[in-house]
């Protein structure tokens, strides 16, 4: 149940804080991810992406600031707001002594998802899985085990889909594959994708709008094919590399 | 609380079972060896030993027999956490909807399934090679189990807490637990033995409750409920001190990164 509106975002984070005895991981950063939109949080190792992810996640309880997810506090009902969320990451793979159905099967159930074996049926067609219905997930190569942890992301039909990094370690074809289905996924539904990435290539080409972080604050958003013209750069690597290596002067420009 | 969410922890549990011998042998194996071990020590100690009044079968197979369960118990907790810390799925578990509450009760529902079968095995090892009738203690039986059981859960979530606390490499910690607490709540000997100091700790701990009350039914007394209904509110009293415990680790380990950090990480 929505609290702030009828029509709330899928993801609202407003001043997000998170700070541990000497460092500021994530400084105060406010943004949204839209219905039908996928929004790219990039940035140089260290930006603060990760920490936010994990903030999101409910894994990581934020110093300050609040996150709402489907207009649901995630800090005051954090069952309910994880119900609208999934996620995949490259670090963190599903069980490798469970087969394929076995490991959705589990993670449906904790995701409450209704006729569970029809929805790991289709999902299995949906991402070319049929032949290792019964493989263990250990032994699949990296490209198949994203696949599964995708088909697992979207097991509960989530209005908030986090992926950190879903192409990392997979060749070009196989992530071409990944982008289309992720794209399929906020063009036929209502949900967002909140995804990280290093490749700007695969940004420029997926990502509606981007936010660069830097040093635990977001220094530049908008839309990936504009904003490096923008700011006087000729591809979005350029002002990537220029947030890494010279972030105050984008900061105060 | 969605039982459904607890049931697929067992799941996972049973799945894991199914595809793995090296899993399923020690629900039994070693506590079928436990209980022929020690029913030849016992049996041989009937033959150079005559107190009367004293059968030696209930008192130290038994107390084997018992004492076996309560470990199994723990362990069948511990055993279902370290899944998850083996295969590094912290975050894909606690990034879920799923309750801390949710997720303790699937690890004791699987416990509760695990150490049965543990429990009948050595039942009935125990009573087709060496005679022994747990029947002997009559209806204290039942009390005796449930305050080992719910002691052994104790045991299990603090070790699942103090992994959470200290990272995956803390295991080492957790496996001697039952082997340090055995001095002192007398598992083979009455508490009288011990000095003071110990019988002030064992009179904290409710498994020594058990001990001594079966001691006492194997030598022709009586166990007053008073004693039972001690031994069962410590249980208790252990279980909720437990559930506390774990909350508060969790909290800790939400409120520091802990668990997206453990996820990262190799086992080491």
């Amino acid at each position: 149940m929505a609290e702030s509106s009828s029509n709330p975002p899928v993801l609202s984070v407003r001043e997000l804080c998170k700070s541990y005895a000497n460092t500021v991981a994530v400084d105060g950063i406010s943004f949204e991810v839209g219905r039908n939109e996928i929004v790219g949080l990039l940035g140089p190792n260290g930006a603060g992406k990760t920490t936010t992810i994990n903030m999101v996640l409910g894994v990581l309880e934020p110093t300050s600031g609040t996150i709402h997810i489907q207009g649901v506090d995630l800090s005051k009902r954090r069952s309910q707001a994880l119900e609208y969320t999934n996620f995949a990451a490259v670090y963190a793979p599903l069980p490798g002594n469970l087969t394929v159905v076995q490991n959705l099967r589990y993670f449906g159930m904790i995701y409450g998802v209704q006729r569970i074996s029809e929805r790991i049926e289709a999902l299995l067609q949906e991402f070319d899985l049929v032949r290792f219905r019964d493989t263990k997930c250990g032994v699949l190569s990296s490209g198949e085990q994203t696949r599964v942890a995708l088909a697992k992301a979207m097991l509960n039909r989530p209005q908030l889909l986090l992926l950190d990094e879903p192409t990392a370690s997979l060749d070009p074809s196989t992530a071409r594959d990944i982008r289309a289905r992720i794209r399929d996924f906020t063009a036929n539904g209502t949900g967002g994708v909140l995804w990280t990435s290093h490749n700007m290539y695969e940004v420029e080409e997926v990502c509606d709008r981007v936010l660069f972080m830097s040093r635990g604050k977001v220094l530049l958003q908008g839309d990936p094919r504009k904003l490096p013209h923008e700011h006087g750069k000729a591809t979005l690597e350029e002002l990537f590399i220029t947030v890494a290596r010279e972030p105050l002067a984008l900061e105060h420009p | 609380m969605r039982l459904s969410r607890a049931a697929a922890i067992v799941l996972r549990q049973f799945y894991l079972l199914r595809g793995s011998p090296s899993r399923v042998f020690p629900l039994f194996v070693w506590v079928a060896i436990d209980i022929v071990l020690w029913g030849f020590i016992t049996r041989y100690l009937g033959t150079i030993t005559h107190q009367p009044g004293m059968d030696l079968l209930p008192a130290l197979l038994g107390a084997v027999l018992l004492w076996d369960f309560l470990t199994r118990v723990m362990q069948g907790v511990t055993m279902a956490f370290f899944e998850d810390v083996w295969s590094r799925n912290f975050l894909n578990v606690f990034a879920t909807p799923m309750t801390i509450t949710e997720y303790v009760t699937g690890l004791v529902l699987s416990s509760i399934a695990t150490s049965s079968v543990g429990l009948v095995v050595m039942l009935v090892v125990a009573g087709a090679v060496f005679g022994l009738s747990m029947l002997v203690y009559g209806a204290m039986l039942v009390p005796f189990l449930l305050v080992l059981f719910l002691f052994g859960i104790a045991l299990g979530i603090i070790g699942t807490a103090v992994v959470l606390r200290l990272g995956p490499s803390a295991e080492w910690f957790i496996w001697p637990i039952p082997a340090l607490l055995s001095p002192f709540v007398g598992v083979f000997y009455p508490l009288s033995t011990l000095p003071s100091w110990m019988q002030a700790i064992a009179r904290l701990l409710p498994p020594s409750y058990v001990f001594e009350g079966m001691r006492t039914i194997v030598s022709g007394g009586s166990v007053s409920w008073t004693t039972v209904l001690m031994g069962g509110g410590l249980a208790v009293l252990y279980i909720v001190l437990a559930a506390l415990f774990f909350n508060r680790v969790f909290r800790l380990a939400v409120r520091t990164g802990l668990i997206a950090r453990y996820s990262a990480e190799s086992v080491s």
